[in-house]
């Protein structure tokens, strides 16, 4: 064998080694989502999103459960995205490169890599006790909104540095501002990466259990939060609440629970990828 | 971009307007009660207190009762910040905890309401074990056992010359810190090298398959499991007692098995949802714990309970 076969077959190698890794995940998430809808799709029924929690698992339903979530998700959002944003492009837009802001860069940086159960903590003691916002939907969705501010944060800045220099300068030419040019210009051109990132940073806070848990989130909560000071619980808690049971229905619950979570996760993402392509399609320089 | 910042104003104002509409209604009447009455606590206790929660909705349907799991130590945490009307513990409360509920001003009531047990299981294959001495227990499951006694005749020379496989719930839970303080003495802890899992299928399934297995979790999950282990007779000095109800809440079954407790605040107790939910609570207690598993007190206890409450809301 000469060096040339050699290197053909060591090619060759690295493409199938390639292909396996790939399929790795992809095969072990097929069989985990198969299991589960094996399990829990005969649960899913009208009943089943309406019911309160009970003792009993064939009648107990996740309504309080999912219209927590739904909650979280809407007021993380709005803490969260304003924040964000701003920050990102102030960072970018903005700070002059000083040893502050480097040093806040490296915290931004920092914060995205610390456990959430940390955040919880935080939480705990700045929204639920400092603040007095006990264990209400608020203090735990600020809590949320902190923990994925840095997400946000970087995925705006990776967005607005994205867009070429040329448009800025052109914008500048014509007499705009630097609000005028960031409002008019760099804001609706990097809007796709932005929302990107946002709506994938939401995704994950979605499926976080615990910082709520921390925070006070509850195990049983038999009323739909009618405001932000209410008490809540999402559905991670009460997955997770019902798999740490030992009645086979309720592992059936948590599979059927666990889908309509997938389902609220799967549909955010699909929103991400639907906003990206049309942003893109907007621009046209 | 402008209508995005118009639809952000649109919903910060929603969510600022419904933030302000929440309303306290409160009628004290004698039958149209309501409020919030927050629990929280043990999750040994949780499944008792969610079904009585469950039953109450249909009895008051304006009360609403909410439901946590912070262990008892965590929830006594709440407790006595006045952050929690009721905290589920599945021990007594501890002096220290007394003493901070002192200092915070907060007097409270501690009512057992039913009777935990804990099962030491086998393998139905098994054939040579049929009671076990709570020295013999001892003896298995103490740090120093690890990696010394690792076989089933190790603990009575008539067992088999085989390796025995232990299991149990993880250290961080509840029924764990029960069987360690009376097998094993407080703040021993047990050997560490058993299967642990919280998830008490796990142990099930690790018994059911493997017949040089022993292992413990609450009664409460044999119950679930009857076909797929067996039992073992526990042996205290006073001859083996097989844990059935029975000899659960007559005490004979001793020492794996406990009473579990609510505790209700002073606060808590000036409020008439609070009172009627207690009564209701101590009323039903009896079938629920039948029915979630865990042992029902003698009827004339319950009475007692009841009187013990009373006299605190009096006061």
């Amino acid at each position: 064998m000469n060096k040339v076969q050699i290197n053909r077959i060591k090619d060759k190698s690295f493409g199938v080694l390639g292909l396996i890794a790939t399929l790795s995940g992809l095969i072990i998430l097929g069989f985990f989502i198969g299991q589960i809808l094996h399990e829990g799709l005969n649960r899913l029924d009208m009943d089943f999103l309406k019911d309160l929690p009970s003792r009993k698992p064939e009648k107990a339903g996740i309504y309080t459960a999912w219209v927590g979530t739904l909650w979280i998700l809407v007021m993380t959002t709005l803490f969260a995205f304003p924040l964000g944003v701003a920050a990102g492009i102030y960072l970018e837009e903005y700070a002059k490169k000083s040893k502050l802001s480097s040093l806040l860069e490296i915290n931004i940086s920092n914060l995205a890599g610390v456990p959430s159960i940390i955040y919880g903590l935080l939480g705990l003691e700045i929204f639920g006790r400092v603040m007095h916002l006990g264990n209400s939907l608020l203090a735990g969705s600020l809590t949320l909104a902190l923990l994925i501010l840095p997400i946000i944060i970087v995925a705006t800045r990776e967005a607005v540095r994205a867009v070429p220099n040329s448009l800025r300068m052109a914008s500048y030419g014509l007499g705009a501002s630097k609000w005028q040019t960031i409002w008019n210009q760099i804001l609706p051109a990097s809007m796709g990466g932005i929302f990107t990132g946002v709506i994938l940073a939401i995704s994950r806070a979605v499926g976080e259990t615990a910082p709520l848990i921390v925070v006070g989130a509850l195990a049983y909560v038999p009323f739909a939060p009618s405001g932000p000071m209410d008490e809540f619980t999402v559905l991670p808690i009460q997955i997770f609440n019902w798999i740490s049971r030992p009645q086979h229905g309720f592992a059936v619950n948590a599979a059927a629970a666990i889908i309509i979570l997938l389902g609220i996760t799967f549909i955010m993402n699909g929103i991400a990828v639907y906003l990206r392509n049309r942003w893109q399609k907007k621009i046209n320089w | 971009m402008k209508n995005l910042a118009l639809t952000l104003v649109a919903l910060f104002t929603l969510a600022a307007v419904s933030c302000g509409s929440k309303q306290e209604s409160k009628k004290t009447g004698n039958t149209t009660l309501s409020g919030d009455i927050k629990i929280d606590g043990s999750s040994t206790v949780y499944p008792i207190t969610e079904a009585i929660a469950e039953e109450y909705r249909s009895e008051q349907t304006e009360v609403r009762v909410t439901v946590g799991v912070s262990g008892t130590g965590g929830g006594f945490k709440k407790f006595y910040r006045g952050e929690t009307d009721i905290n589920d513990a599945s021990r007594p409360i501890k002096s220290k905890e007394i003493k901070i509920c002192e200092e915070n001003g907060i007097s409270y009531v501690g009512l057992s309401v039913a009777y935990d047990g804990l099962a030491v299981l086998k393998n139905p294959a098994n054939d040579w074990l049929t009671s076990i001495t709570v020295e013999e227990l001892n003896k298995l499951w103490v740090p120093q056992a690890q990696d010394s006694i690792m076989y089933w005749n190790q603990i009575r020379e008539e067992w088999p010359n085989e390796e025995i496989h232990l299991y149990g719930p993880g250290v961080a839970s509840g029924t764990y810190d029960y069987f360690a303080e009376v097998i094993c003495g407080k703040k021993v802890g047990t050997r560490g090298d058993y299967t642990a899992s919280e998830d008490d299928n796990v142990l099930v399934q690790g018994i059911a398959t493997d017949k040089y297995a022993l292992g413990f979790f609450g009664l409460a999950y044999y119950e679930e499991n009857k076909d797929k282990l067996d039992l073992v007779s526990v042996d205290n000095g006073n001859g083996a007692v097989f844990p059935s109800m029975e000899t659960v809440s007559s005490g004979e079954y001793a020492p794996l098995s406990r009473p579990i407790f609510i505790y209700v605040s002073n606060k808590a107790a000036e409020k008439p949802e609070v009172v009627d939910f207690v009564n209701f609570y101590l009323n039903s207690a009896g079938d629920i714990a039948k029915e979630v598993g865990y042992v029902a007190l003698p009827v004339e206890e319950y009475q007692v309970e009841i009187d013990k409450f009373d006299a605190f809301v009096k006061k």
